[in-house]
């Protein structure tokens, strides 16, 4: 095992890499001047001219690029051109919120998703099969910006039962945090929890069919235990590798909830960035998640070798 | 340092849902704001929150006199360029540095000649300044300036403190030290800032709320619902077409006043290569745009009639307005008159560049419908924001639909837009007489001097037509109806002093 | 010489016509899957019919009827500068799901080759095309989409790119992993041994096996990516105004809840029955194709 861990992480060096460079490059080639829209209203030339020699957005992108990955490999992400404050402080900003929406959608999705699947591959072929596959495909098929604007106002405004937007940190007041992320992440957390059924339906049915499962049905083992004790936990095997996958692309992937629902989180950070030509923001939240989701990968392989030990000749 | 402040802010929420008089006031912003530094800060919305941080030497009342603020007075030399202000007294910054004539000098020095400060240009014309006494301070100009007063009003005027800038540099921003009646407590990116009232200000018995949080939240539909569900007290920016409903719901109040600015579409005539095509070259063509438009209906359609449609970089309630030049009725069959004229009896096409955002590409699709008639043929490029200001700075457009937000003094709605070499005169008009005018009109104070040399600016530009002047927003504001005391003012900016909320 | 069987008789796989028609009898079968692939038909057809039907033209503003409700004269009502709301949903049909079936085969196009490529030469092909997919997937999907959409400029054309190659990664993914395990069987193995070109092989062994799951793949993808563009547009980016899509007209229509909640709703609808439609359609063909399921 740790020589696996350590190849991948090796292999992986060379991929961070490239996404680093891969970033840089798109933003130097993206049309707009980001002096030009910090500069605002009132466009001095002097103050442009300033602005770019300070920020050094003079000098040739290959030298930009390693200034700036030589200061990465020393902590230092640069500051954002919009408001001054250092990237890796906003980073550890956003970072706490994305983590807090993205665990409470995966609970949710979980909660929902696992027995759905379980329920539905159980009763493959009746109208609960039925029902419970077209429930899970309407959550994949609605945009999730128009869900989350339908429920702010269903819940928010009709209702008041839940705030419609902002964001409170847990350490502040743990039921309000909770009470003001419950919208997002079930917007987030039904998305999933489709994915989530269907992964775990479809490996449920391979081991419903598989020899141990009749085997243990034809000991005369109670159904539930069948079901619990032997399928479900087999079944999960590749349901948890999904899982680790599914929370790599949270972290990255709530961008228009967050934007809906005003969560200061990464998502709406790095749209914001881009289009504001934020450079140094953009670099440093997309170097941060890309890194976590590679480490995800690392994770789950390893997770999958550990829970089954067939692929460890791969 | 930030563990202090969050466990200050949360220590007074635990406060403000423990005991019912500790007040918090939320605001909805419509962005967030940039870098909290008045010098270095280039957003509006950044002026909302300096409204309630930050004092400055004059302000304005909604009439756009100019009035006293941290200033008692002033006075102009003969030949105007000397201004004398004599100062408050009883003023202290929010670190307890004493307000005086030396902080004044120290706060001009650093608009002038900080690095990164913004505020240069509005600045310009200052070439000296002397501290006569402990509360007086005499600035010299290079040449005279009416429109110096006015800068005041705004973000060169903000006085913030000089132990803390001197000590912060740059980074004043993230901790910004002003004199105004509430005082900086901590600002979370995109999430919130959050001020709280400041005991010694020398106007506290005005200041109805312990504390102040201003939240951005773009999404219009989103803020206002957060103002229906009672998550906010007020917000700015109201859509145009969500006002019926506001008046009609019984637990809000709306506020509106015309903004100092305008919307609408630059015209390259001289920047660059593109410049050369029929609507760049020729002054009919641009007419005919303008007359293939009915203002009134563009109005009606967008924005439910709740904005001001125009003609001129003045509102036509503004005492600038040129009342010579009403705003003129569609007619298509003089658009089409003018076309054959210059030589386009067939028609023209044109591409009109667009921010991409649904309010400003809704105006344009109003207009290419109705330019379309007139034998207009309006190609839209939407485009991002940051792409737009490049693509005009550089010339790279036909026509741009664009807005201004609008300055107090007249000559900031016009004299860097239409002066040869003005610093956003991305058109590249270059016109003497023009040049002439809008420097007459800088020079003296006189009121009714400067009217005459605006008239005849406005005049030349209705011939001219370098910026077909479409209309000019209100800043329309939604308030809870417990919250009484608000005054609309058209700079947009919101004002706390005397505002309060019954529970 | 004329000893050895000729390897070409045997690619002429025998099981290939009777599992083709056992798929499409189960395929019958599934309920779920032919309402999929009734609904997928039905808005294809809308949007191949979009000029012949009797509707005004989907640009055709009218100041007077702003933001009316459904009635005899237009029965979706009309938007918010008085076009009709139904033949802006059957143009947007054209738009919305142009942008789903041109970013998929964008995505195909481009991944399917460089996965079989990766799966078939291995060694430093293989490693350096499965960082660069993975230096890919570590981007967030929609930021890569924003991000390109951004450079390219805002327009449907351009979205679809974007879409395109945001979702390339995981053909690549799926081309390879095909590649790699057909490559490992007999038939395969005994085709290389007796001298089978590269090309031939690929074309006879490994495009007929892996086309099944690319099939699956892309029906899905293209349900993502009709949803993509919807949020592109929701952003700014994508199909560019005044030519309608179903995304940019829901970003129009959110401000409008309360006045005029037509304009959301059905836009609303279609984007969620089309994208159901390719869903039960791709579950369907998933269902049909595999060959584990009896």
């Amino acid at each position: 095992m740790p020589g696996f861990l350590a190849r991948r992480v090796l292999i992986a060096l060379p991929t961070i890499f490239l996404i680093s460079v891969f970033v840089f490059a798109l933003q130097h080639l993206l049309p707009g001047d980001p002096v030009l829209v910090m500069a605002g209203e009132e466009r001095d030339p002097e103050v442009i001219e300033a602005l770019r020699e300070k920020y050094r957005l003079n000098d040739p992108i290959p030298v930009q690029y390693l200034a700036w990955a030589g200061n990465a490999l020393q902590g230092d992400l640069g500051i954002s051109l919009r408001t001054n404050q250092p990237v890796l402080e906003l980073i550890g900003e956003k970072l706490p919120v994305t983590i807090q929406l993205a665990v409470m959608a995966l609970i949710i999705a979980l909660v929902i998703g696992i027995p759905a699947g379980v329920i539905s591959a159980y009763k493959k072929g009746t109208w609960i099969d039925w029902i419970a596959n077209l429930v899970a495909l309407s959550g994949l098929s609605v945009p999730n910006f128009w869900l989350g604007i339908m429920l702010i106002l269903l819940v928010s405004v009709k209702l008041g039962w839940l705030p419609a937007s902002g964001y409170l940190p847990l350490s502040e007041d743990p039921l309000q945090s909770i009470r003001t992320m419950l919208m997002p992440a079930f917007v987030l957390g039904t998305a999933l929890a489709a994915t989530l059924m269907r992964h775990t339906r479809s490996a449920m049915l391979s081991v419903l069919r598989s020899d141990y499962v009749r085997t243990a049905r034809a000991k005369g083992l109670k159904e539930k235990t069948v079901l619990v004790k032997h399928a479900l936990r087999n079944a999960l095997v590749p349901v948890v590798t999904v899982t680790t996958l599914l929370f790599g692309e949270l972290l990255a992937g709530a961008v228009l909830t967050e934007q809906i629902f005003t969560i200061p989180g990464f998502g709406k950070l790095v749209v914001d960035a881009v289009f504001n030509r934020d450079y140094a923001v953009v670099q440093g939240i997309v170097l941060c998640t890309g890194i976590a989701f590679i480490f995800m990968n690392i994770l789950a392989d390893a997770a999958y070798r550990v829970l089954n030990p067939r692929m460890r000749d791969t | 340092m930030r563990l202090g402040k969050t466990l200050g802010a949360a220590a007074l929420l635990a406060l403000g849902t423990g005991l019912a008089q500790a007040q918090d006031f939320r605001i909805g912003l419509q962005e967030d704001p940039d870098v909290l530094d008045p010098d270095q800060s280039r957003t509006f919305v950044g002026r909302i929150v300096y409204a309630s941080l930050c004092d400055k030497l004059v302000d304005i009342t909604p009439d756009l006199e100019i009035i006293p603020m941290l200033a008692t007075g002033w006075e102009w030399s003969e030949d105007g360029t000397e201004l004398t202000m004599t100062l408050r007294d009883d003023v202290v910054f929010h670190d307890g540095t004493p307000f005086n004539a030396e902080a004044v000098a120290a706060n001009i020095d650093r608009s002038k000649n900080l690095e990164t400060s913004r505020r240069k240009s509005e600045v310009r014309s200052i070439e000296s300044w002397e501290v006569v006494d402990e509360f007086t301070i005499k600035i010299t100009l290079a040449a005279p300036d009416a429109t110096l007063i006015a800068q005041f009003a705004d973000r060169s005027g903000m006085m913030l403190s000089p132990t803390a800038f001197e000590a912060a540099g740059e980074d004043f921003g993230l901790a910004p030290v002003c004199a105004g009646p509430f005082k900086f407590v901590e600002r979370i990116q995109q999430d919130r800032i959050v001020l709280e009232k400041f005991a010694d200000y020398y106007r506290a018995d005005e200041i109805g709320f312990d504390s102040v949080t201003f939240l951005p939240i773009p999404d219009t539909t989103v803020r206002l619902a957060n103002l229906r569900a009672g998550d906010l007290d007020m917000l700015e920016r109201l859509a145009a077409t969500d006002v019926a409903s506001a008046e009609g719901d019984e637990g809000l109040q709306v506020e509106k006043a015309t903004s100092l600015g305008y919307q609408g579409m630059t015209i390259n005539v001289g920047n660059g290569p593109r410049a050369e095509n029929p609507l760049g070259s020729s002054k009919l063509v641009r007419q005919a745009l303008s007359l293939s438009i009915d203002r009134a209906a563009l109005n009606q359609v967008v924005f439910e009639g709740a904005f001001a449609p125009g003609n001129q970089p003045f509102s036509p309630a503004s005492p600038w307005y040129n009342a010579d030049f009403p705003v003129p009725e569609r007619d298509v069959e003089a658009a089409k008159a003018l076309l054959a004229e210059a030589g386009h009896a067939d028609g023209i096409t044109i591409e009109v560049q667009v921010a991409n955002n649904p309010v400003q590409t809704q105006v344009m699709q109003v207009i290419q419908a109705m330019a379309g008639e007139a034998g207009i043929t309006i190609e839209l490029a939407a485009k991002e924001f940051a792409t737009l200001l490049a693509d005009q700075s550089a010339g790279e457009y036909t026509a741009s639909q664009v807005g201004w937000s609008g300055r107090v003094d007249p000559d900031g709605n016009i004299h860097q837009f239409m002066t040869t070499g003005g610093g956003i005169n991305d058109s590249k008009y270059s016109n003497p007489d023009m040049d002439t005018f809008l420097n007459e009109a800088r020079l003296s104070t006189d009121p009714a001097l400067r009217k005459e040399s605006y008239d005849a600016a406005v005049a030349l530009q209705q011939e001219d037509m370098p910026i077909v002047y479409l209309y000019h927003p209100v800043w329309i504001w939604a308030l809870d109806d417990s919250v009484s005391g608000f005054t609309p003012y058209p700079d947009g900016m919101i004002r706390l002093h005397g505002v309060s909320q019954s529970n | 010489m004329s000893a050895v069987v000729d390897p070409h008789a045997a690619a002429a796989d025998p099981v290939l016509p009777k599992r083709q028609s056992r798929a499409w009898a189960k395929f019958r079968k599934s309920p779920s899957a032919l309402l999929g692939g009734v609904i997928v038909v039905f808005f294809v057809a809308v949007a191949l019919l979009a000029p012949v039907l009797p509707v005004p033209g989907p640009a055709d503003t009218d100041w007077s009827a702003v933001r009316k409700a459904p009635s005899a004269a237009h029965p979706f009502g009309t938007d918010e500068i008085g076009r009709d709301v139904l033949s802006r949903m059957i143009w947007g049909a054209q738009a919305s799901l142009l942008a789903g079936v041109v970013s998929v085969l964008i995505a195909v196009a481009l991944g399917v080759p460089l996965g079989v490529l990766a799966g078939y030469r291995k060694g430093w092909t293989d490693a350096a095309i499965s960082r660069v997919t993975e230096a890919l997937l570590a981007a967030p999907f929609l930021i890569l989409a924003i991000a390109l959409a951004a450079f390219l400029g805002p327009s449907l054309q351009n979205a679809m790119i974007a879409i395109g190659i945001s979702a390339m990664p995981v053909f690549i993914r799926l081309a390879r992993g095909q590649t790699l395990s057909v490559m490992t069987e007999d038939y395969a193995e005994s085709a290389r041994a007796v001298g089978v070109g590269h090309l031939a092989l690929i074309r006879r062994y490994i495009l007929p096996n892996i086309f099944p799951p690319i099939l699956v793949q892309a029906t899905l993808t293209i349900a993502t990516a009709i949803i993509a563009e919807a949020s592109l547009s929701f952003l700014g980016l994508g199909q560019q105004p005044p030519a309608p899509s179903w995304g940019s007209m829901l970003n129009i229509a959110k401000n409008f809840l309360e006045q005029a909640p037509w304009m959301a709703l059905y836009p609303g609808i279609a984007i969620f029955l089309v994208v159901l439609g390719f869903n039960l359609l791709g579950d369907g063909l998933r269902d049909a194709l595999d060959p584990r399921d009896t």
